[in-house]
């Protein structure tokens, strides 16, 4: 587990590293969701192959928040997707790592994402798609809480649960912050997990920061088929390990100048070391 | 030349969105992964008769009740998992209101996903403007990796539908609700990026397609019996274009008529007149609803009252040839 905090956090470092490198991008939602990727992809949550990122038989992951798309991109290439060099060609002209995801560049992305509210009914969708090839696998999503906002969401959560889609476990990145402030401040979309339990999922809670819990829930929700979509509502601190990025909304989509990079990654060394 | 309907298959009207779930169930009998998920509209777009021809095709239409962007991303889903998706719901809801589900998702990813809802137009008749959708074929046309196709008749919607589940990535095919005139073969086939003359001639190009081929065949036969020569070009391929068939024609006859059951912005009528300005400017007309919303009315009505009918087709089509 000593393993997997620390990868975690070298990946924190990378996040700042890219966003740095490119001039902008969104550090708060991608440091607030990193731990739940490190779980996924490199937990064992997961089965996937890096090696063959088209692996009958994977289980899929849908970044539904897709401007978190350093975190995705960290996991990837911290799996061993593509090399970790790539990372600082983020957001730049002819890289691989668009500003968010794009399937049709970057081996291991499933579909583009990066318009709010689509993750959920993409991954039911597949959901659909897996259960009538009868293949196994389980469909993640990751979405934020303010995404929750979008009135898409609870169509997909209306569907999930009428069609008793068990293989669909969506994470709720719960943060708190979007860009406009606190989630309670700008329109309340409060007690996500009693939402979607009303809607007839079987939801969980988690500390989003705690990488063991997050394999044991996660684990115990793919593996639950109870004939109910399940939810895990992850607790997170926007910005997390990072000392004036954790809890302002303000750190939603902007770049750390040279000196906040700086200050950033010897805080992230100290916390490594 | 295309082989068209004969006398008797010519007496025939059927609808375009007739052509939807009877052919979904071919294509599924043929051993193609179809899939078709609709948006509490199966009756009407009679994806029910896809669900029907089989006790294992239920399985394979998913009804995500009216919730259209859900529909959308639900057959992106599915095609994710190895399947040729169609789409149901009316147009003015299964594009318009899917708008941004199909550009950042189904093309942007260029998904297998097949659009085809149907009550396109002013087809949907006594409904009225907000259900008449005349701006689909513009928002289509302009995202990048979507193919547009407006069949005239049953048979060559038929085709159509065939010819998306054939052709990988996203693909559009507009059908409507009223019962049109047969205009070809049962059997026809086409191809994306062509156009077909579906009737010579010398004077003037008449460049259609959907339900606006039955009203240019027609105005031929009128403009025939006044000594003018019309050509009528079946540009069903929206996007791709055939640019070689249209310019060929336009340049034999120097004049060219475009007509569509749709905006005169951003749809057939754009394209052809881009095409023309680019290669060969001459003089047009463009017969299409004229940046307005519909109307309630029974279709054959609407169709004269926004200046779609044979009639009208002809008036412009002499205007060009004064």
């Amino acid at each position: 587990m000593d393993d997997l905090v620390s990868a975690s956090n070298e990946m924190r470092k990378d996040i700042i590293r890219m966003i740095g490198a490119a001039g902008s991008g969104h550090p708060g939602g991608s440091l607030s969701c990193i731990d739940i990727l490190a779980a996924l992809y490199m937990g064992g949550v997961m089965r996937h192959d890096p090696e063959d990122p088209d692996l009958v038989g994977r289980d899929r992951f849908i970044l539904a928040k897709g401007h978190a798309a350093p975190a995705l991109y960290c996991a990837l290439a911290h799996s061993g997707y593509f090399p970790t060099e790539e990372l600082t060609t983020l957001r730049k002209l002819g890289s691989r790592l668009q500003g968010h995801p794009d399937s049709s560049l970057l081996p291991g992305v499933e579909v583009s994402t990066g318009s709010l509210g689509q993750g959920l009914s993409i991954a039911c969708g597949l959901a659909c798609g897996l259960r009538l090839a009868e293949d196994d696998a389980a469909v993640f999503t990751l979405l934020g809480d303010g995404e929750c906002e979008e009135g898409q969401v609870w169509e997909a959560a209306m569907f999930a649960a009428h069609q008793g889609l068990d293989n669909l476990v969506a994470i709720i990145d719960n943060n708190g912050l979007q860009i406009d402030g606190n989630i309670s401040d700008v329109c309340d979309p409060e007690n996500i997990g009693d939402k979607f339990a009303a809607f007839g999922w079987e939801v969980s809670h988690v500390d989003g920061h705690d990488i063991a819990a997050l394999i044991d829930v996660l684990n115990a929700a793919k593996k639950k088929r109870s004939g109910k979509p399940q939810l895990v509502v992850a607790k997170t601190v926007k910005g997390k390990g990072v000392s004036f990025m954790e809890n302002q909304a303000g750190w939603h989509g902007k770049a750390p100048d040279a000196d906040q990079m700086q200050q950033a990654l010897s805080e992230l060394d100290a916390i490594g070391a | 030349m295309i082989k068209l309907a004969d006398s008797s298959q010519r007496a025939q009207k059927k609808a375009t969105r007739a052509a939807l779930g009877a052919t979904l169930a071919e294509l599924a009998d043929e051993g193609l992964p179809i899939v078709a998920v609709d948006a509490d509209l199966t009756g009407s777009t009679t994806t029910s008769k896809f669900a029907a021809a089989k006790s294992e095709y239920a399985d394979r239409l998913f009804n995500v009740g009216i919730a259209e962007q859900n529909m959308i991303d639900v057959a992106a889903g599915l095609s994710l998992a190895g399947n040729i998706a169609f789409t149901g719901s009316f147009a003015v809801f299964g594009i318009g209101r899917a708008y941004d589900q199909i550009r950042n998702t189904l093309c942007y990813s260029k998904l297998n996903v097949k659009l085809t809802p149907t009550h396109a137009g002013i087809s949907v008749g006594p409904d009225g403007g907000s259900h008449q959708m005349l701006e689909d074929v513009a928002l289509m046309r302009a995202v990048p990796n979507m193919r547009v196709l407006v069949p005239a008749d049953y048979a060559s919607a038929r085709a159509a539908i065939r010819l998306a589940a054939k052709t990988e990535g996203p693909v559009y095919v507009r059908l409507g609700r009223a019962a049109v005139p047969c205009v070809y073969d049962d059997d026809v086939e086409l191809e994306i990026g062509r156009a077909y003359a579906v009737r010579e001639g010398s004077d003037v190009t008449i460049v259609a397609n959907g339900v606006e081929i039955g009203q240019a065949l027609l105005a031929a036969e009128m403009l025939a019996q006044e000594g003018i020569s019309a050509e009528v070009i079946d540009a069903f391929s929206v996007k791709p274009l055939d640019s070689e068939t249209i310019l060929k024609s336009a340049q034999k006859t120097g004049r060219v008529v475009v007509c569509e059951e749709h905006s005169i912005n951003g749809g057939l009528c754009d394209a052809v007149a881009h095409l023309l300005a680019e290669n060969r400017p001459l003089p047009c007309a463009f017969v299409g609803v004229k940046d307005r919303f519909g109307k309630s009315g029974e279709f054959e009505e609407l169709l004269g009252f926004f200046g779609l009918d044979a009639a009208s087709i002809v008036d412009s089509a002499k205007n060009l040839c004064k």
